[in-house]
């Protein structure tokens, strides 16, 4: 699925947050959008899928839905939103519950979910008893379940330690190598940027306005080589260079306010 | 449990000494005159036993509320209005289907208010001021209406039972149904979930602690209208009838018996709400 937006403004009240965005997700791309905080970046990810109404400007999604897609957009939270009295399988079926969907059928999607994610022993836990990556699994589980043609991923591995995170960026990088999903990642960690992305949008501090875009030219599965490396740190360079002027920027601006 | 054995029973016991104490004290003037008058010896000793004794002491001992309790629910059958089972169950009957009846109404009107901001505005004043009349005033208007459009015995003891519920019940749930949090309405939404959906889904399982808590205040003040609710109608059964004729009659052991009864049909409610918190929620923890 293909994500087009064109000349996207957002206001709150008096608030400028996002200011002419121009941007096209390709079929199967993960492109990252990294920023200061307060740019809009979240902002800009409920707007694509819909929970937010842009003040101006277009939004469209073109482009065909897998096989057995009930919810063609479909986030990823960082703070896991799970319910803390329904088991992880039950918090996987909480999202296909109000879909028309025979008791076998459900039954599938939820243990295919299960498995991909590694929790099919924990399937009668308590979000309660599993450690955040785990939770975080339970999520990318219940976003599995609708076969969805799109991600929206907002800031999904901040609530988690670092060990954690890097586990969790090799679930990331299994589950693009197998499904070609497009995915809009909304990130503050370069790394998380580095190591999935296809392309890097740096917005710049409110309101946000995209500063650049930057393509990293290795593949996702040749990034751990070390051929790869030099032309990683170059980009590394590059948008840290962008990131820290804004940041300082922003940080200045919120002084003086 | 077996640590907080030793303060209870303490407490308890001090509690009985100094209900013996109150009653030697209170029933002395009248078992010193009720001697003197039979012309019998008035020591102290005399005095006393006759103050724990008599049939229709100001206060009676525990000891004499216990043995009219034996009494009464050995000595007859069950369905025997001289058992006060029998008035028990009339009470409970009672209290039990004005709880349910003030479920229904304390979540309807708090899934409007939740829901609707207007009902907020306008309802919410209304439920907070039915509650600052006295039950006492408003319950024999209750009887006299409701038995002139022609329904009489248990329907207007439940519904001043009702009257008394549906309050906690409201402001619980409206408490309960918005602690949801605003991220689980976002999932829901994100996954286009319909507002029943997330109704069911999220606000109503969200809400159960908060309505668990409403009703172990709603079992007891339930029982307490129904008792008030005996009251106006003339006492034919029920617990309250038992206090009403007692009071008629100076039959003050009687009147105790009634009242210890109620406090642990109330004690038995409660615990009866408790055991269903801990089925429905218990895996679950404070959810």
């Amino acid at each position: 699925m293909r994500l087009l937006v064109s000349d996207l403004t957002h206001r709150y009240d008096d608030l400028t947050v996002l200011d002419g965005i121009d941007l096209t997700l390709a079929e199967g791309e993960i492109l990252a959008v990294i920023g200061p905080s307060g740019c809009g970046k979240s902002t800009l990810l409920g707007i694509a899928g819909g929970i937010v109404a842009p003040t101006s400007g277009s939004i469209r999604v073109e482009g065909e839905v897998p096989d057995g897609c009930l919810n063609p957009i479909t986030f990823i939270f960082q703070d896991f939103a799970l319910l803390p009295w329904r088991t992880v399988e039950d918090n996987i079926a909480l999202v296909l519950e109000h879909h028309k969907l025979s008791a076998a059928e459900r039954r599938e999607r939820v243990d295919s979910g299960l498995r991909r994610m590694g929790l099919s022993e924990f399937r009668n836990a308590l979000p309660k008893q599993l450690s955040g990556g785990m939770r975080q699994r339970v999520g990318i589980a219940r976003a599995l379940a609708v076969r969805p043609a799109m991600l929206l991923l907002d800031e999904p591995l901040s609530a988690l330690d670092a060990q954690t995170r890097e586990l969790l960026m090799d679930d990331f990088l299994e589950l693009w190598r197998r499904e070609k999903t497009t995915a809009l990642y909304v990130t503050h960690n370069l790394d998380e940027a580095l190591r999935l992305a296809d392309r890097v949008c740096v917005l710049s501090r409110r309101p946000g306005r995209i500063r650049e875009l930057v393509t990293i030219e290795v593949p996702r599965e040749r990034r751990q080589e070390p051929s790869a490396q030099a032309h990683l740190a170059e980009v590394r360079g590059r948008l840290w260079h962008l990131m820290k002027a804004e940041a300082q920027m922003a940080d200045r601006e919120i002084a003086r306010a | 449990m077996t640590k907080s054995a030793l303060p209870v029973t303490v407490m308890t016991l001090l509690l009985l000494a100094a209900w013996y104490v109150g009653a030697a004290w209170l029933n002395w003037p009248q078992a010193a005159e009720t001697l003197a008058r039979a012309g019998k010896p008035t020591a102290f000793a005399d005095v006393l036993a006759q103050a724990y004794a008599m049939k229709r002491p100001i206060l009676p001992t525990p000891g004499q509320v216990v043995v009219e309790l034996w009494n009464s629910l050995t000595g007859y059958a069950p369905t025997s209005p001289r058992n006060l089972l029998f008035h028990t169950w009339v009470t409970t009957e009672a209290a039990l289907t004005g709880l349910a009846m003030g479920l229904v109404l304390g979540i309807l009107l708090a899934a409007g208010i939740v829901y609707t901001r207007t009902l907020e505005a306008s309802l919410l004043p209304w439920v907070i001021a039915s509650q600052t009349i006295p039950i006492l005033a408003i319950a024999p208007m209750i009887v006299v209406i409701l038995g002139n459009i022609g329904l009489t015995g248990l329907l207007p003891k439940a519904v001043i039972c009702m009257y008394l519920c549906f309050f906690p019940i409201t402001v619980g749930m409206v408490k309960g149904l918005r602690s949801a949090d605003p991220l689980w309405l976002d999932l829901m939404r994100t996954y286009s979930a319909g507002g029943m959906r997330a109704f069911w889904s999220l606000r109503l399982p969200a809400s159960m602690p908060f309505l668990f808590a409403s009703l172990k205040v709603s079992v007891a003040i339930s029982v307490v209208g129904a008792i008030v609710g005996e009251l106006p109608t003339g006492g034919q059964a029920g617990l309250g009838a038992r206090l009403l004729s007692g009071s008629y009659y100076g039959q003050t052991v009687q009147i105790w018996a009634a009242l210890i009864m109620a406090s642990l049909l109330s004690v038995a409610l409660i615990a009866v709400v408790r055991g269903l918190e801990l089925v429905l929620l218990g895996r679950a923890g404070a959810r």
